[in-house]
C-alpha cells in the first residue's frame, strides 16, 4: 500500500451546548465526531458513508479545519493540521480543496465564472495567465470556453457542479474532499459528475475523500469505504470486500435498506429493518452506540462496553464485539416476528 | 398467515383493518382488463401561463389507468411533470394561470370541472395523498390529534371522543410507539420518519381507495426510507388501497409497483409491467437512466454511461421528440416529427427508434 497522504488520529469534534445569558455555562456537548482514525492513501479514493447526523460532513470539514478540532491529530503530508494556525494553515490549504453539495449555494451569484475560478489563484498569490488558465480549467471539466464570462444562474445544476469542481482543482491540490458531490443533482446527471471526478483523478493524480449518504455512489467511486454511525467509524474495508462481506450489523442493515433498480433482486431480498431513529449525538447511548437499534444485539457486552475498531480480516476492520460470530452465522438477526422484549432494555 | 407491519421500533405487530369491516377491507385485486379501472386518466394536459410569456406545457397527453388495489409507479426527473400530474388528479392545482384539460375519471365520476365542495368530499375519504416533505406538510402549531381527527370529523359521523380514540388507534397502526402520548404532541417533537408515519395515518384514516404518494421518502435516510416503504406496502396491500407512487428512484419502483410509467418533459415515454421494463427497457431514456445509476450490487470500476446534456435541453414536443437533443439514437425524423405513444407487445412506447430488445440486458446481474 502507498503511504498515507492523510492520517486522522483520534479526531474529536464536540460542539458545546450552552445555557444562560451572562454566565454562558456549558451544559453538554454534541459529539459530532467522537474518536475517528482514518488513513487516506495517496491517489486513492476513500468513501465515507452514513446517515444524516452521523458526523461525516463535520469530519470532512474538520480535516480542512473549517471547524475547530476538539482533540486529536490530522496529519497531512507529514504535518499536524490541528496545530497549525494563521498563515501556515492558509498556505497548507492550497493543497487541500473542497467540493460542496449544493452547487446553487456554493457559487457566488454575482461573480462571473472567470472570477470564481481565478479567486483561489489570487488568494494564494499565484502568477497565472488569466485567459489561458480559465480556458484550461473549463476544458478540463468539460465546459465550453464561452462559459467564462457567464454567471452561475445561467447554468444547470450539473454544469454548476462542474464549475465547483473546476474551482477546487484550480490550485492543483493533492487532496479533494467532496461532500455529497452528486446528491443535489438529477439522476441522469449524477453519472456525468461521477465520471468527471474519476477522470480528473486519473489526469491530475488527485486523492479524494468522498462523503455521501448513497451507498451505491460510494461503492462506485471508492477504493476504501468507511461507514460512520453516530460520530465514529464502525467498519472499514475495500469497496468490494465491504459489499461482499459486511461485518458490522449497521453496514448489513444499511445495505439491505438500499433499493436496487432490479425487480428480480428486490423480490428475492431479505430486508433487515432497523428499529427507531438515530439517537441524539448530544446524549449517545452507552456501550455500543448502535445497540439501541441493532438486530444482532446480545445480552452481554453490547449495552455497557463500547467496542473498538479492530481488525477482523486482513484489510477489514469493524467495531463490533460479535463480528466473527456474525460472519460465521452463529448469531442471526432477530427474526421479524420475535418480540422486542427478548432483548435487554432500551 | 396474519399480516403484520413493523413499527418504528422494529417490532412487528398484526395488522388490524382500518375499520370494522374486514371483509370489505380485504378487497381482492381484480384482473386487469375487462373491468373498469378505479382511476382513468385520459389525455391529461396541464398548462401554466404567465402573462407576457408563452404558456408552458407541464403535463401533456398523459393517459394511464389504475385498477383497484393496483400499485402504479410514475417515474421521472425533476421537471418531468410527475408531481403536477398527481396534483391535477387530486384537483389541487391553483386555478389562476393554470389550465387543465383532458379527463380524470375516478370510479365513474369525472373530476375535472367538479365543484370544489364535491372534490372536498372525495379528498381524504376516497382518495388521499402523502407528500414529499414531512417537515412542511404538517401544521407546526396544531397538535397531532387535531390534524388526525380533522379528516375523521370531516368525512364521518363521529363524535370528538370517538375520533380521538380512533386517532390513537391509527397512530398505533402506523407503528408509532406510545400513541396515547404522541397524539397530543406537536410535529416538532417527532422525527422525520415519525412525521411521515403520521401523514400516512392521516391519509389512510378514512380508508381511501386511492393513495397517491409523491416522493414520500426523498427527505428521509435510507434506513428510515426502508421502514416507511415497508409500512406503506403492507398497509395498502392489506387494505386493498390502490397506490400511485411518484418517485425519481427506480429502485423504489422496482420493489413496489406492478406497472411503471416513465415520464420525460411532461409526457409518458414508456409504460410497462415492472419486470419487463427493468429487464428490457426499450425507450432510450429508460435505458439511459438504468445505465447511469450506480448500483449497490455492481463491482467498482464498471463504468457508468451517463445521459449527455441536462433535463433542460429539451425540444418542445410539438416539434419532435423532447429527448432527441440528449438521445444517442436520435435520427433526423426525431427532430421533425412528434412520436406517439404506441403499444408494443405488452408495453406502450413513444419512440421512433427504440432500443433493440437484446442490447440492454440488466447490468450487474452477476
Amino acid at each position: 500500500m502507498t503511504e498515507p497522504l492523510l492520517q486522522i488520529r483520534g479526531l474529536k469534534v464536540h460542539f458545546p451546548i450552552k445555557k444562560g445569558i451572562l454566565l454562558d455555562r456549558q451544559v453538554g456537548a454534541v459529539k459530532a465526531v467522537d474518536g475517528v482514525d482514518l488513513d487516506v492513501a495517496k491517489g486513492q479514493t476513500v468513501g465515507l458513508v452514513g446517515e444524516s447526523g452521523c458526523g461525516k460532513s463535520t469530519l470532512g470539514r474538520a480535516v480542512l479545519r473549517l471547524t475547530d478540532i476538539t482533540e486529536g491529530q490530522v496529519i497531512f503530508d507529514g504535518e499536524d493540521l490541528a496545530q497549525l494556525k494563521g498563515e501556515a494553515l492558509r498556505k497548507k490549504r492550497r493543497s487541500m480543496q473542497m467540493v460542496f453539495q449544493d452547487p446553487m449555494a456554493s457559487l457566488n451569484p454575482r461573480q462571473s465564472v472567470e472570477t470564481i475560478l481565478t479567486e483561489p489563484l489570487r488568494a494564494h498569490g499565484i502568477q497565472y495567465d488569466r485567459k489561458n488558465r480559465v480556458q484550461e480549467l473549463l476544458k478540463l471539466v468539460g465546459l465550453p470556453g464561452s462559459a467564462a464570462n457567464r454567471y452561475p444562474h445561467e447554468f444547470s445544476g450539473g454544469q454548476r457542479q462542474r464549475i465547483g469542481i473546476a474551482r477546487a482543482v484550480a490550485l492543483e491540490p493533492d487532496l479533494v474532499i467532496a461532500d455529497e458531490p452528486v446528491s443535489a443533482l438529477d439522476v441522469s446527471i449524477q453519472a456525468q459528475v461521477l465520471n468527471l471526478l474519476e477522470e480528473l483523478q486519473e489526469r491530475l493524480g488527485l486523492t479524494y475523500l468522498v462523503i455521501a449518504h448513497d451507498l451505491a455512489v460510494v461503492r462506485h467511486v471508492s477504493d476504501q469505504v468507511a461507514v460512520m454511525y453516530l460520530g465514529s467509524i464502525v467498519e472499514q474495508a475495500s469497496s468490494d470486500e465491504l459489499y461482499a462481506k459486511p461485518l458490522h450489523p449497521y453496514t448489513i442493515s444499511l445495505m439491505s435498506a438500499v433499493p436496487v433498480p432490479d425487480p428480480e433482486v428486490e423480490d428475492r431480498r431479505e430486508r433487515i429493518l432497523l428499529s427507531g431513529d438515530l439517537p441524539s449525538p448530544a446524549n449517545p447511548p452507552p456501550g455500543c452506540r448502535f445497540h439501541t437499534r441493532c438486530p444482532y444485539r446480545q445480552e452481554i457486552r453490547c449495552h455497557d462496553e463500547r467496542p473498538a475498531l479492530r481488525l477482523i480480516e486482513p484489510g477489514h476492520t469493524a467495531a463490533c464485539h460479535y463480528a466473527e460470530e456474525i460472519l460465521s452465522g452463529a448469531i442471526r438477526p432477530r427474526q421479524a416476528d420475535e418480540t422486542f422484549a427478548a432483548g435487554p432494555s432500551r | 398467515m396474519r399480516p403484520s407491519i413493523p413499527n418504528s421500533d422494529g417490532e412487528r405487530m398484526p395488522v388490524e383493518y382500518l375499520d370494522d369491516h374486514p371483509a370489505e377491507a380485504t378487497r381482492v385485486r381484480p384482473d386487469r382488463g375487462g373491468e373498469t379501472p378505479l382511476l382513468r386518466v385520459d389525455n391529461l394536459s396541464v398548462t401554466f401561463s404567465h402573462h407576457g410569456s408563452k404558456p408552458v406545457f407541464a403535463v401533456d397527453e398523459v393517459s394511464f389507468d389504475v385498477q383497484a388495489g393496483e400499485h402504479v409507479g410514475l417515474v421521472g426527473e425533476s421537471g418531468s411533470g410527475k408531481s403536477v400530474t398527481s396534483l391535477a388528479v387530486m384537483g389541487l392545482l391553483p386555478t389562476r394561470g393554470v389550465q387543465v384539460q383532458g379527463s380524470v375519471n375516478f370510479d365513474g365520476r369525472e373530476l375535472i370541472g367538479l365543484e370544489t365542495s364535491q372534490l372536498r368530499d372525495l379528498r381524504g375519504a376516497e382518495m388521499a395523498m402523502v407528500f414529499q416533505d414531512p417537515m412542511t406538510s404538517l401544521n407546526p402549531v396544531i397538535n397531532i390529534e387535531r390534524q388526525l381527527t380533522e379528516v375523521l370529523l370531516r368525512h364521518r359521523e363521529i363524535s370528538k371522543n370517538d375520533a380521538r380514540t380512533e386517532a390513537v388507534d391509527l397512530l398505533n397502526k402506523v407503528g408509532i410507539p406510545d400513541p396515547a402520548r404522541r397524539v397530543s404532541e406537536y410535529p416538532h417533537q417527532l422525527s422525520g420518519g415519525m412525521r411521515q408515519r403520521v401523514l400516512i395515518a392521516i391519509a389512510l384514516a378514512c380508508r381511501p381507495r386511492l393513495l397517491i404518494a409523491d416522493e414520500p421518502t426523498t427527505a428521509l435516510d435510507v434506513t428510515i426510507q426502508a421502514q416507511i416503504l415497508e409500512l406503506l406496502k403492507e398497509l395498502v396491500t392489506t387494505t386493498g388501497t390502490a397506490l400511485v407512487m411518484i418517485t425519481h428512484d427506480l429502485g423504489i419502483v422496482a420493489g413496489l409497483c406492478d406497472r411503471v410509467h416513465v415520464m420525460y418533459s411532461g409526457r409518458i415515454v414508456e409504460s410497462s409491467e415492472r419486470r419487463t421494463l427493468f429487464a428490457d427497457p426499450r425507450h432510450p431514456y429508460t435505458g439511459g437512466l438504468m445505465a447511469s445509476i450506480p448500483r449497490l450490487d455492481q463491482r467498482r470500476g464498471e463504468p457508468l454511461t451517463p445521459i449527455p446534456g441536462s433535463p433542460t435541453d429539451t425540444l418542445p414536443w410539438s416539434q419532435g421528440c423532447a429527448f432527441a437533443p440528449r438521445c444517442p439514437h436520435a435520427q433526423g425524423d426525431c427532430r421533425m416529427e412528434t412520436p406517439r405513444l404506441e403499444p408494443l407487445g405488452n408495453r406502450a412506447l413513444r419512440c421512433f427508434h427504440p432500443l433493440p430488445p437484446t442490447q440492454t440486458k440488466p447490468r450487474g446481474s452477476s
